[in-house]
């Protein structure tokens, strides 16, 4: 029996098209917009302005804080000028706009395809140089690197769990770069475990890849400590707490972070940024995106740069199709309506997903018949019918003690909705509510 | 005979007993309400709406009995009357709130801001608002999923569904501000009645760059300042491209809203200007 996480779950089709698609560098655009907040924690600050010259890899913007990121310039070229530019939250956010002229790199960058196997960093450098290079969970959730790397006094991680689980629908990024950059990966894990100072690593991997268990099995066995562990398919499994559970059978307390039961948790394009950035001194410029959908003429998975518009990947996997009723930047699970073709690529874009019309509109709303699907499906233990109207009813008190906070907005609980009610909607609403009113507790306190 | 007589005797006995312990307890434990609160709690219109920031009537009773200055107290459902009436029952001054009443900062209803997308997600503002900028290029307007209009207790407000736009009906608005607090946005604002119910406000809350706000809405605020300029009495300041007009300092003269470029300023209850040679009517409906 293969194992997984124990609580709840859904497996919907998996659809997974681009996933025998090699990576393929799309060409540098000509114009790229670079939104300041492309990580959770506060946005960085710009460091250029109009009519500045940059190189690729130049830092650009500032991390502005501890949990924040430096920004850095993914192409070379001219500072058309820092603008508001609509991004993947839908709403106008301050950008950096540059205009390419050439591809000039910053000159220390090693973009050599050699393999560098040996670590020479301390963990205090590798952690500092992760901070540096901009590095934030390329899964989507896009948490600083460097802040997971240093947990807090008192607490310590026995065992880097490296998420190449991929359970969302359709993306096939992540397994992409396990199939083709598998040994760069693996010393990537070395170069995080050795900042961790742990013994143990363990790559989750859905047991719908087999090709990449077998392959990274093939590459672990040289190394020691690091292991594959294959899982059943179950979405949410690249959820972190659902992570830790399925691999090593360890529930994280609720409101507590993964490193209260010892572990750390990374995704597999994170662990490549971090090798990139440790051993090739390249900060994080471009990511693999997955361009795919059911009417999709080509569907593929390219390294883009950041700040590309989305309709260059369009185009390039073989224009929009005429049926196109959303696209989601994102798996369709967890990803996010975009509002335009033109909104850029960001460090948290693991894919952009056309649906065509019939799938992309939600069914019309009947009332809850209380089959308690959504309680059973759930992998935090929450009762989603009950939440729905809590937050709807702004009865917070009760919402927070019915622990909203947990949720992970996976969205399983939508997804197998028979009344087709949009449990997640007003979860998301009653989260972000609940979370200030704690927020001004502790503040007063 | 005897039974009769020690069952009335027994009877009479534990009644005197629990006559004392009840008339000893409700001494001990007497809780002290100064009866003043029921008298103010009679005076205020028991519309429970919150509107004085107080939950309930009677708790904004009581606050209004303990405090000492109640001059910057209010009851917006009751106004001055009942403000005069309340500070004559507990002898204090009443403070001169003037009577307010909701607006709608945003007209851009379905033909002046072109829809650029569909929202398929829950009929709520507040979800809408927390998921993205909204169906159209503005991210400041109104949502039109009527968030106020389910949280307005007074039957003052609907939806337009020609115009995608809440409507107040003002006779119905008492102020209370549920509306202002549901709304994600902050598009609604209580504004001074006015002389005979008269107003002028801008009617956009757009802080976009001139050009990028007419291009999603063409009624919005683009922050020219031709306004501000126009205005002898200090009354409209421009803050992120976008006029505000202070309702306490504006004089209703209507020199503002002829200038406006985009038509944002809107005025209420005015007579029909006089047609003048040169300068055009400003033909807005007003949708407060």
């Amino acid at each position: 029996m293969l194992k997984t996480f124990s609580l709840g779950g859904v497996h919907p089709a998996e659809n997974k098209r681009s996933a025998n698609s090699p990576i393929e560098v799309l060409p540098v655009p000509p114009v790229v917009s670079i939104p300041l907040a492309q990580h959770i924690g506060a946005p960085a600050q710009a460091l250029v302005k109009k009519g500045d010259e940059v190189k690729v890899g130049q830092v650009i913007a500032q991390s502005a804080g501890f949990v924040s990121a430096n920004i850095h310039s993914p192409v070379s070229g001219k500072v058309a000028k820092v603008d508001q530019v609509v991004d993947a939250s839908g709403y106008r956010k301050a950008a950096i706009i540059i205009n390419t002229e050439g591809d000039e790199w910053v000159e220390d960058i090693d973009r050599s395809a050699i393999l560098v196997k040996e670590i020479t960093a301390s963990p205090e450098a590798i952690v500092k140089k992760i901070g540096e290079a901009g590095i934030v969970g390329l899964g989507g959730a896009t948490f600083p690197a460097h802040v997971k790397l240093s947990p807090p006094p008192g607490k310590t991680c026995d065992v880097l769990i490296i998420n190449g689980v991929e359970c969302e629908p359709y993306l096939t990024s992540d397994h992409r770069l396990m199939l083709e950059k598998g040994e760069e990966l693996l010393v990537g894990i070395r170069l995080l475990m050795t900042a961790l100072n742990v013994k143990e690593a363990i790559i989750g991997i859905e047991n719908n890849k087999p090709d990449a268990i077998a392959h990274m099995e093939k590459l672990a066995s040289e190394y020691e400590g690091i292991r594959v562990q294959p899982l059943k398919v179950q979405y949410p499994q690249g959820g972190e707490k659902q992570l830790i559970d399925a691999c090593m059978g360890r529930q994280v307390p609720s409101g507590k972070l993964p490193i209260e039961v010892g572990a750390v948790v990374h995704n597999v394009g994170t662990a490549y940024a971090v090798y990139e950035a440790v051993q090739k001194n390249k900060p994080l410029i471009e990511r693999i995106v997955t361009v795919t959908g059911l009417s999709l003429a080509r569907p593929a998975n390219f390294l883009t740069r950041i700040g590309t518009p989305i309709s260059a990947l369009i185009e390039a996997a073989g224009g929009l199709p005429d049926d196109t009723g959303k696209i989601i930047g994102g798996g369709p699970m967890m990803g996010k309506a975009l509002t335009s073709t033109e909104i850029p690529v960001t460090k948290g874009t693991s894919g952009v997903l056309l649906m065509p019309q019939p799938l992309a509109s939600r069914k019309p709303v009947d009332p809850c018949i209380r089959c308690a699907k959504c309680v059973s499906v759930c992998p935090m233990g929450l009762s989603p019918y009950l939440l729905m109207p809590l937050a709807e009813r702004a009865i917070w008190d009760r919402a927070e003690e019915e622990n909203v906070m947990d949720c992970i907005e996976c969205g399983s609980c939508s997804f197998t909705c028979p009344s087709s009610r949009p449990l997640l909607d007003y979860i998301r609403l009653g989260k972000a509510k609940v979370g200030q009113i704690m927020r001004s507790r502790t503040a007063k306190a | 005979m005897s039974v009769v007589l020690i069952t009335i005797v027994t009877l009479a006995g534990l009644g005197a007993i629990a006559a004392v312990i009840l008339f000893l307890a409700s001494k001990k434990f007497q809780v002290f309400e100064d009866p003043r609160i029921d008298e103010v709690e009679e005076a205020l219109p028991a519309a429970n709406c919150g509107g004085c920031g107080f939950p309930g009537c009677r708790a904004f009773a009581e606050a209004l009995v303990k405090a000492d200055d109640i001059s910057s107290m209010n009851c917006p459902v009751g106004g001055a009357d009942t403000m005069t009436a309340v500070a004559g029952i507990l002898g204090k001054e009443a403070g001169d709130a003037k009577p307010q009443v909701a607006v709608l900062r945003c007209n851009g209803s379905c033909e002046h801001r072109p829809r650029l997308n569909n929202y398929q997600g829950a009929m709520s503002c507040a979800v809408a608002a927390a998921l993205y900028g909204g169906e159209t290029g503005c991210s400041y307007g109104c949502l039109g999923c009527g968030d106020c209009v389910a949280a307005c207790k007074f039957d003052a407000m609907y939806m337009d569904e020609e115009t995608g736009l809440p409507v107040i009906i003002e006779e119905n608005c008492v102020a209370c501000g549920a509306c202002v607090e549901a709304c994600p946005k902050d598009i609604i604002e209580l504004r001074n009645i006015g002389p005979k119910s008269r107003r002028i406000f801008v009617s956009c809350v757009n802080k976009d760059k001139g050009a990028v706000a007419k291009k999603s809405c063409e009624v919005a605020c683009i922050g020219c300042g031709k306004c501000e300029k126009e205005c002898k009495f200090d009354a409209i300041t421009i803050k992120d491209n976008l006029a505000y007009i202070d309702y306490d300092k504006c004089k209703l003269c209507r020199k503002c809203a002829p200038v406006c470029p985009t038509n944002s300023i809107h005025e209420l209850n005015f007579p029909p200007r006089k047609p003048k040679v040169e300068k055009t009517e400003p033909e807005k409906e007003p949708v407060a």
